[in-house]
């Protein structure tokens, strides 16, 4: 059966089975918009140097079952270190699993997002869920919306800080199968909350496994929300990782993507700035080698005045890895007094190694501050020699460069326990 | 201890050092000057190892090995040091981390056990004190940002970290203020003994009143071209280059006149 046929008895298998929810009419409504846009091919303007079809052309296990057998036990081998004082919560194949989760913070609320669909808070839910397909017009983000079944939504209430980090384990359990994964979250942060979520993805078995996540975020008025999400999958596993961040209100976002593996990784990470004075700042370190390839989406949307975004993103290409980076930034025509930065810089350490870059500024408003620059280069040679010639072997003196590139980014990673363990993949990974 | 013989080197086609001699003694102070372009800084660089250029001929002997078929990071396990013309800027590398690494490979090189976070210290506040660096600096990414005078200061500040055998500074007096001078002076003064040896690449005389040299080199067009004491810095002092060039040339006349 190709894959077509398979997403249509699917879904109608879970219309069939999910029928009174409350996303029913959603699933349905991105049903008919994945058939319309289909897969994006590289004839698709935002897909141009990505090629996911051939990720399709798989044959996946069906991705609404969320049975699994996972015990705690076995989630011990994904757990960050400081999970003892963090939020834990687990998704296996796309779905949030209640009994592996932990809450730890009393101010924090977690619910499936059906059951949030149906309570006090359905006039959020019906309000915010599926915004990022206002800006991500294409079948992949269709497809989530329209299986979305387990998906979770996290409130903040008013003024409550939560202290304890929220950590987020994707896990994908591929040894018997290829698995299609599809998590969905909706998180809101009401007036002068604060927020911190780390996340991670992770595959277990050698069959392949794609997962393809929704991240919504709702920061409002002087609320707080840092995020930082670590990709370091296996090379079987593929990933479109969304992330789409609301600032309804005047409100502070920090956002830092580590990746350093994978098969195909794809993220998109938008910040919409609706309310004047809003402030973002969105880093990116890629490290990729072998095959693998990595792309970067940012959209920072400016719709208001006065407001601020920084955007720093770092890659470290080695072997045959292929990376691309495409930074949009709108101003609309009310957004004036913008101040909009962007930068994107590459290091190739193989001939082999490329990478796509490209800013793409549109401003509608004339008093506005914004620039963007972009570097493909070698490692520095002449610094390889300075160290070398104080004594220090090559390949040390080549990632102590590398680890110095790489550390304005890793410096933004606030808390210590997730800084050491990144810390610790970067020197992993250079050999050390 | 340092022994260079008919050396020739350069980049891609060009040819800048067009067979050099030199021969310097445990002990000893060296200083070498000459014109923009001689080749000085090749010169260091080729002695430190940097692959751009190609050696053509020669040897240079370094207590006992040939350095040419070291690698940059033997050649300074086996005490050499180079302090640069314009020492590089390394963002997101501190100071000390890297002097730190730097002092425990060359121990490593020695067959020596790295030096423990305490003794390193002690060592690290020694010689700041000596070189008047404070530890803001040191702390900071390697040069970046630093002044041309905290980059050379820097430089002569790894140099007493190192503590090498034979120390190639070049120009390292340049840009530097005057009390500057006086510390960097006083810095590399502390490191003369009996057992090591100091090349100073300069174009001021006034290093050389605070760094006593025991020769004075001329290097022109690739190749020493003559040789004294202390006193023939004064005499380029005075009277430019020119004088050496008029002499060079009345050599080249009278050898071509021999072949005819
Ligand atoms: N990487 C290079 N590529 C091309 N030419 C070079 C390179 N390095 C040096 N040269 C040339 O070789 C010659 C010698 O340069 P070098 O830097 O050794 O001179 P120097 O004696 O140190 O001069 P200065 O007193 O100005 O520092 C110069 O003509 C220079 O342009
Ligand atoms: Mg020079």
């Amino acid at each position: 059966m190709n894959m077509t046929e398979l997403f249509k008895d699917q879904f109608a298998q879970l219309q069939a089975e999910d029928k009174d929810s409350k996303l029913s009419a959603v699933r349905e409504q991105a049903f008919s918009a994945f058939n319309e846009f289909g897969i994006p091919t590289v004839r698709h303007e935002e897909w141009k140097y990505t090629r996911i079809g051939t990720l399709f052309t798989k044959d996946y296990k069906s991705q609404v079952s969320g049975k699994t057998d996972f015990s705690a036990k076995d989630v011990d081998a994904y757990r960050l270190p400081g999970h003892k004082e963090a939020n834990e919560l687990v998704f296996v194949n796309g779905q949030f699993v209640d009994k592996l989760s932990t809450i730890r913070s009393k101010d924090l609320t977690v619910l499936h997002l059906a059951e949030a669909a149906k309570n006090e808070y359905s006039e959020i839910v019906s309000k915010h869920f599926g915004h990022s397909s206002d800006y991500l017009k294409d079948g992949i983000n269709a497809l989530n919306t329209a299986f979305v079944k387990d998906g979770i939504f996290i409130h903040v209430k008013r003024s409550k800080i939560i202290e304890e980090p929220v950590y987020i384990y994707n896990i994908t359990d591929a040894a018997a199968e290829n698995i299609l994964a599809q998590p969905r979250s909706l998180i809101y942060l009401s007036e002068n909350a604060q927020l911190q979520i780390i996340e991670t993805f992770a595959t277990r078995g050698t069959e392949d496994s794609f997962t393809n996540q929704i991240m919504e975020v709702i920061v409002e008025k002087d609320a707080r929300f840092e995020y930082c999400k670590i990709q370091n999958d296996s090379a079987n596993a593929s990933q479109v990782s969304t992330t789409h961040i609301r600032q309804t209100g005047t409100s502070y976002v920090n956002a830092i993507i580590v990746s350093l593996n994978g098969e195909i990784v794809r993220n998109n990470t938008n910040v919409v700035m609706e309310a004047p004075h809003c402030e973002a700042h969105l880093y990116g370190l890629y490290f990729q080698k072998g095959n693998s390839h990595i792309d970067n989406h940012t959209i920072v949307d400016n719709v208001m005045p006065h407001c601020f975004s920084n955007e720093l993103y770092k890659g470290m290409m080695d072997e045959n890895s292929t990376g691309v980076f495409n930074g949009k930034i709108f101003v609309r025509q009310p957004a004036q007094k913008t101040n909009a930065f962007q930068s994107n810089k590459n290091i190739l350490l193989s001939n082999n190694a490329s990478v796509n870059t490209k800013p793409q500024l549109e401003i509608f408003a004339d008093d506005v501050k914004c620039s963007h620059g972009c570097t493909i280069g070698q490692l520095d040679e002449e610094g390889l020699f300075y160290l070398q010639s104080r004594g220090i072997p090559e390949k040390i003196a080549k990632s102590m460069l590398l680890v110095g590139f790489a550390s304005d980014i890793l410096d933004k990673i606030n808390l210590p326990h997730i800084r050491t363990y990144v810390d610790h993949l970067v020197a992993e990974r250079l050999g050390n | 201890m340092l022994t260079i013989s008919n050396l020739h080197a350069g980049i891609e086609d060009k040819k800048i050092l067009k067979g050099l001699n030199l021969e310097i003694k445990a002990g000893e102070v060296h200083a070498i000057m000459g014109p923009n372009g001689a080749g000085k800084s090749t010169l260091a660089s080729v002695l430190a190892g940097r692959q751009d250029y190609e050696v053509t001929e020669g040897s240079v002997e370094f207590l006992g090995k040939e350095l040419l078929d070291l690698a940059p990071e033997e050649r300074a396990g086996e005490g050499l040091f180079l302090g640069f013309q314009y020492p590089v800027e390394i963002p997101g590398l501190s100071t000390t981390n890297f002097v730190k690494t730097a002092v425990n490979e060359i121990r490593k090189y020695r067959g020596q056990d790295p030096l423990d976070a305490v003794a390193f210290l002690k060592m690290m506040k020694e010689k700041m004190a000596l070189m008047n660096i404070d530890q803001t600096l040191l702390s900071r990414s390697l040069n970046e940002g630093f002044s041309g005078g905290e980059k050379k200061r820097n430089e002569i500040f790894q140099m007493a970290m190192l503590d090498p055998k034979l120390a190639i500074l070049d120009e390292t007096d340049s840009g530097l203020d005057i009390d500057a001078i006086r510390i960097v002076s006083n810095g590399v003064n502390k490191l003369r003994s009996k057992d090591n040896a100091v090349l100073l690449i300069t174009h001021y005389q006034r290093l050389l009143d605070y760094i006593v040299p025991d020769f004075v080199h001329v290097l022109y067009n690739g190749r020493i071209v003559k040789s004294g004491t202390k006193e023939l810095a004064l005499e380029l002092e005075e009277k430019g280059y020119d004088f050496i060039k008029n002499e060079i040339n009345e050599d080249e006349e009278v050898s071509i006149a021999e072949k005819h």
